[in-house]
């Protein structure tokens, strides 16, 4: 009861806020429309996994973008709820921390997720990659995973954090190399090893490399046939992990 | 019966100690008034015994159950209006109260029912579907107290209430409050700055200096004890009249300590 409560807070405001939903679909657009095509043109006869063209080798990658951005700004939600003083009239409330950083948690994940559904429609539209059903299902619970583990990370700074302001500028000099790194904009085949290094280091290349298994093919995945398992796993315990720190932070938060 | 409790309450911030063994008793049904300069604790004993603090040492039984050990039973069985504005601006006046229902597990149709009796009980009836960044201060806080009183706890606490309203809105919410304790036997505890509502509400005042109680009686005893004609003077005479820093360090509160040592 708890936690959907706070789940259907989340909704509500995620409803209200246009702007919000303009916002993070905006950058993800133009980084697919005008940096994927002009990519396309320039790596015309260049061999990707997957044998596809550029801009559909991309597009897993802005997915994983939207869903990277949508969480990790949830948490911005839990600063401007301990700014406004919301967040007293949730904590004296006889519920347990773990129902609400789980019903934040869940919230945020949603936001998120339908952001996510929002750029994907856009792909299958313009015909960016075929639609396929059975690639949107299985997409489902992968794109859940990806913003669960990081709407945590964003619980966990936010309850370290008090500015809005300063809340922003830490998580971009965290999304922004989690970005980078996670393979969207290129294979990792044939990357240097200290940025191989990196990028497996970083969960969301996991995220990414699960979308373009499912919404390409297995040829696409750089971990080969039996990919979507290990990103599925890698991603279970991120979001796992994450959510125990993310509730030991917010407990700790007075 | 005493509905609450403290022995020996105490709570240190850093080398600050801003309750200090504080042993207090208060009856069912009372409006009872903490009164005291800033900083004195007030809040801090309210954070308390809503649990929103934990307690350093000593203990609290609020409705008989333990602040420290029994908090969930605690948080059901009180309503709290912040001294801090505490609602959803983005969310109507109806939604903040539902929110808040469903969160202290009400039933959908009582849920409703109490809502809807409550906002026309503070007169906000006709806005319930407007976001709350629409409303005026003096509706915003309405709106508060009628959500501290939604899950019909047994002790409201409120922490300066009225603070920043024009007398108009002040007078129509204490006139309600009153009303409030006597018909559904509410235990009201609150904090103010406004010595003549504190002397025209309260059935007994606690004046608090330095996290402790430097006198505890009825208004028209404090004024006699005191020889006094009015709460203001008992108020100015007990705590001084050096003004105090809502953030003083210690060391700063350690000077105004000496000062009023020497004054008494």
């Amino acid at each position: 009861m708890a936690v959907y409560t706070i789940w259907l807070r989340e909704m509500l405001r995620f409803i209200r806020d246009k702007s919000r939903i303009l916002g993070t679909l905006g950058m993800p657009l133009f980084f697919l429309v005008f940096i994927g095509t002009g990519l396309n043109s320039a790596f015309q006869g260049i061999d990707l996994p997957g044998g596809t063209n550029y801009i559909a080798f991309m597009a897993p990658g802005i997915v994983g973008m939207v869903l990277l951005f949508g969480s990790v700004f949830s948490g911005l939600t839990v600063v401007i709820d301990k700014q406004f003083g919301f967040m007293k009239e949730i904590l004296v409330a006889p519920v347990s921390r773990s129902s609400i950083v789980l019903g934040k948690a869940l919230g945020g994940a949603t936001t998120a997720l339908l952001q996510a559904m929002i750029l994907l429609s856009f792909i299958f539209i313009f015909g960016v990659i075929p639609f396929s059903l059975n690639a949107l299902l299985l997409a489902l619970p992968l794109m859940f995973l990806i913003s669960l583990g990081f709407v945590n990370i964003g619980v966990l700074f936010a309850s370290k954090l008090d500015d809005p302001h300063g809340f922003q500028i830490v998580m971009n000099f965290f999304i922004m190399p989690i970005f980078f790194l996670s393979g969207a904009f290129f294979p990792l085949d044939k990357l240097p090893v200290w940025l191989k290094t990196l990028s497996l280091l970083d969960p969301l290349t996991y995220g990414v490399d699960g979308l373009r298994y499912i919404l390409l093919g297995s040829s696409a995945s750089f971990f080969g046939a039996d990919g979507i398992w290990i990103d599925f796993a890698v991603l279970t315990g991120f979001a796992a992990i994450t959510l125990l720190l993310g509730a030991h932070a917010f407990d700790r938060m007075q | 019966m005493n509905i609450i409790e403290t022995k020996a309450l105490t709570k240190r911030f850093g080398d600050l100690i801003a309750v200090n063994a504080l042993d207090l008793k208060v009856k069912k049904g009372e409006v009872f008034g903490l009164l005291g300069p800033n900083g004195a604790g007030k809040t801090t004993i309210i954070s308390m015994l809503s649990t929103i603090l934990t307690p350093s040492s000593g203990s609290a039984l609020v409705s008989g159950k333990d602040v420290k050990n029994e908090r969930n039973s605690v948080r059901k069985n009180i309503g709290i209006v912040f001294q801090d504005p505490s609602l959803d601006e983005e969310l109507t006046g109806y939604e903040n109260m539902d929110f808040h229902g469903r969160l202290y597990g009400m039933e959908k149709e009582q849920r409703v029912e109490r809502i809807i009796e409550l906002l026309e009980l503070v007169d906000l009836i006709d806005k319930k579907d407007v976001p709350v960044k629409n409303y005026s201060g003096g509706m915003k806080r309405r709106l508060e107290i009628a959500r501290g009183l939604l899950h019909k706890p047994k002790v409201l606490f409120l922490d300066e209430p009225t603070l920043g309203l024009d007398p108009q809105t002040r007078r129509y919410l204490w006139e309600y409050i009153q009303n409030m304790n006597k018909k559904d036997d509410v235990t009201i505890m609150l904090t103010t700055h406004y010595m003549e509502e504190a002397d025209e509400l309260c059935d007994r005042i606690a004046i608090i200096d330095h996290g402790k109680i430097v006198a505890l009686d009825s208004p028209k005893n404090l004024k006699k004890k005191n020889k006094a004609e009015t709460l203001e003077d008992v108020f100015i005479e007990l705590t001084g009249r050096g003004i105090r820093e809502e953030n003083a360090d210690s060391k700063e509160s350690w000077k105004q300590k000496a000062r009023s040592w020497r004054r008494g």
